[in-house]
């Protein structure tokens, strides 16, 4: 051990280091600079804000500890163990640019300390008791990576992007949607009317929201039947494939999987969750629907909670990466130009961990690890709340061509009617991919683009005319600690 | 009514000139362009007949248009559509496909309708022109 390094961030050996009594985390081996990480090793970058008086390198010992083989004070039974391997290492602690109470706290962890293909052994580690440590005023998990050898132990997406265009027959394009609204409310009868009306009109798909289950205005059963009805008559008008995301999010997994057959048995090719339903309830789905050939959609509810606040919580990235492994088809990732929280860079960064078959590091988008997807289905992200037709080329720009576009209030809220309200956004959409494909400079001529389309097609004037201003131009809260975050419009 | 399955059906009909250039960049991407027709739509027909095989090796738009329109005589009251093919590792689909020609009247579609238990129905998409043997299903105006 190098003698330069201070007696309290020296990692303590032999009986000396097993004497009762209660070390530093560093003294116990949870502090390793010289350490490099092995190829099959998870690596975790928590964003660390220590109390005062607390050295960085002590407490991202003390993360490492928390989160993986250790308690508050010496315990002679780790010498029954090979615990020198299964003690997690920091290795590695930077300063954040621009914030001086914070550093990023690198952390290796052993591939055996977790179970194969369980996001939830892998999450009780590393988000389990270490977030509530008084040592720390606050922690946040940025980035993981996650090594093939452990990626291989997950069968991921049961469809994945490829599949799913294939099933739909739907190429070259992002995909079109609308959540129904009012969100709750409406009856089966009429919820079905919206589902109808906006189907037939040019989407693709229709999704209930992520609080529609089973209540007193309208039972799931009803919902599943007249969506079915609405989707199997859009079908017939159009001569396309489409779908209606049925929310089968319940009380138990019993019930869950009651209202997923009886999706199945509809003919219904797309079944919901909710990301509120646990990590286990997911992948008991993600198993459900490859058995079953359905495209798993998954709505995020509930993650702002833990991903909005930059000191504290849990990165969305992150989110995106155990979603991926624990195996769903859609997941709404963010707009940049809508009514959500997104700022560009970061919402460029979610994508490319769902869509790419590998990440380079990519400090800008906050991209933190290489990441090798091995061979792991893509996942559709979905792109939802306060988009508009005005606003394709951005979105076509920012988010690319494997998205779904979601346009709730832009196509129920258009003034002549929900079918029209679908045509808008399917015209403006096939308008601006044509217009790319031939070379021209979307970002610039967007407007241009829409205005020529909208003339051989008045429902787009409509909708240009009644939304073409409206923007949400607000600073966000999640951003890249690398880059000056940039406007979006 | 008016099939809108591809990339492109709420557009107005391409020209030939705006084929050419969805076909240039799709060569640009190094994509493979191909030529499928069919007189049986149902949004399940995954297989509609090849025109040839994919041509791997045309890389110029003007050779596949020449294709397209050999085609486009051949069967010219059929539904055709322009394929672009990526081999690349993870994705090895097509990247695009979009309908250029489509009959001059489209009946469409009927949808039947099995009621079974309780409320639940069974549906079947059935194509109106069906009812006639391939080849004969659609005719000129």
């Amino acid at each position: 051990m190098n003698a330069t390094v201070a007696e309290h961030k020296r990692t303590k050996t032999g009986a000396e280091r097993y004497r009762a009594g209660v070390l530093k985390y560093a003294q116990m081996g949870y502090w390793q600079p010289e350490y490099v990480p092995a190829s099959t090793d998870v690596l975790a970058l928590f964003r660390i804000t220590p109390q005062e008086g607390v050295e960085p390198e002590e407490a991202a010992a003390a993360v490492a500890g928390e989160s993986s083989t250790a308690t508050w004070t010496v315990v002679w039974t780790d010498r029954l163990t090979a615990c020198e391997r299964y003690r997690a290492k920091a290795y590695r602690v930077d300063p954040v640019p621009g914030s001086p109470d914070q550093y990023f706290a690198y952390i290796a962890y052993d591939l055996d300390l977790f179970e194969p293909g369980s996001i939830v052994n892998l999450t009780a580690s590393v988000i389990g008791n270490v977030f509530g440590f008084k040592p720390l005023k606050a922690l946040r998990l940025e980035d993981m990576r996650l090594p093939s050898a452990y990626v291989k132990t997950f069968a991921g997406p049961p469809t994945g992007i490829v599949v799913e265009r294939e099933r739909l027959d739907k190429f070259g394009r992002p995909l079109l949607g609308a959540t129904i609204k009012p969100k709750l409310g409406l009856s089966g009868r009429n919820y079905g009317r919206v589902v109808y009306e906006a189907l037939k009109g040019g989407l693709d798909f229709t999704k209930d929201d992520e609080n529609i289950n089973s209540q007193p205005f309208m039972h799931w059963r009803d919902r599943f039947l007249y969506c079915m009805e609405a989707v199997n008559r859009a079908q017939a008008a159009s001569g396309e494939v489409k779908g209606h995301y049925l929310n089968v999010t319940a009380a138990t997994m019993e019930d869950m999987y009651e209202r997923a057959e009886f999706a199945r048995d509809l003919g219904s090719v797309i079944v919901m969750i909710d990301l509120v339903i646990g990590y286990t309830a997911i992948q008991s789905m993600s198993r459900w629907a490859r058995r079953n050939d359905m495209i798993l959609h998954l709505h995020r509810a509930g993650h702002s909670t833990y991903t909005r606040q930059k000191s504290h919580g849990v990165s969305f990235r992150v989110i995106c990466k155990w979603m991926r492994l624990a195996g769903v088809d859609h997941i709404h990732a963010g707009t940049v130009v809508g009514k959500l929280e997104g700022d560009p860079n970061s919402v460029q960064g979610f994508y490319n961990v769902l869509r790419e078959p590998h990440n380079p590091v990519d400090l800008q988008r906050g991209v933190f690890f290489e990441q090798d997807w091995a061979g792991l289905h893509g996942v559709m992200p979905v792109a939802s709340g306060g988009i508009h037709a005005g606003q394709m080329h951005q979105l076509l720009h920012y988010l690319g061509e494997d998205t779904i576009l979601q346009f709730g209030g832009g196509t129920i809220g258009h003034p002549m009617g929900i079918a029209a309200g679908a045509t808008a956004n399917r015209v403006a959409l096939e308008a601006m991919v044509l217009a790319r494909n031939e070379g021209r400079d979307i970002w610039h001529e967007g407007p241009d683009i829409l205005a020529a389309a909208a003339r051989e097609c008045v429902p787009l004037r409509a909708a240009l005319d009644t939304w073409g201003e409206v923007t949400f131009n607000y600073a966000s809260t999640d951003t890249p600690d690398f880059v000056p975050t940039p406007q979006v419009a | 009514m008016r099939i809108t399955q591809g990339t492109f059906s709420f557009l107005p009909e391409l020209s030939d000139e705006q084929i050419r250039r969805q076909i240039e960049y799709s060569l640009e991407q190094g994509w493979a362009v191909s030529i499928e027709y069919t007189d049986d739509p149902h949004p399940r027909n995954t297989y509609w007949e090849m025109f040839g095989m994919p041509m791997f090796d045309i890389r110029d738009a003007a050779g596949i248009l020449g294709e397209l329109a050999s085609c486009r005589k051949t069967f010219p009251y059929h539904y055709i559509k322009v394929n672009a093919f990526d081999a690349t590792r993870g994705r090895e689909s097509l990247r695009l496909s979009f309908l250029v020609n489509r009959p001059p009247r489209e009946p469409g579609f009927a949808l039947v309708r099995q009621e079974g238990a309780g409320r639940a129905l069974r549906y079947t998409t059935r194509a109106y022109a069906d009812d006639r043997p391939e080849g004969e299903r659609y005719s000129g105006p």
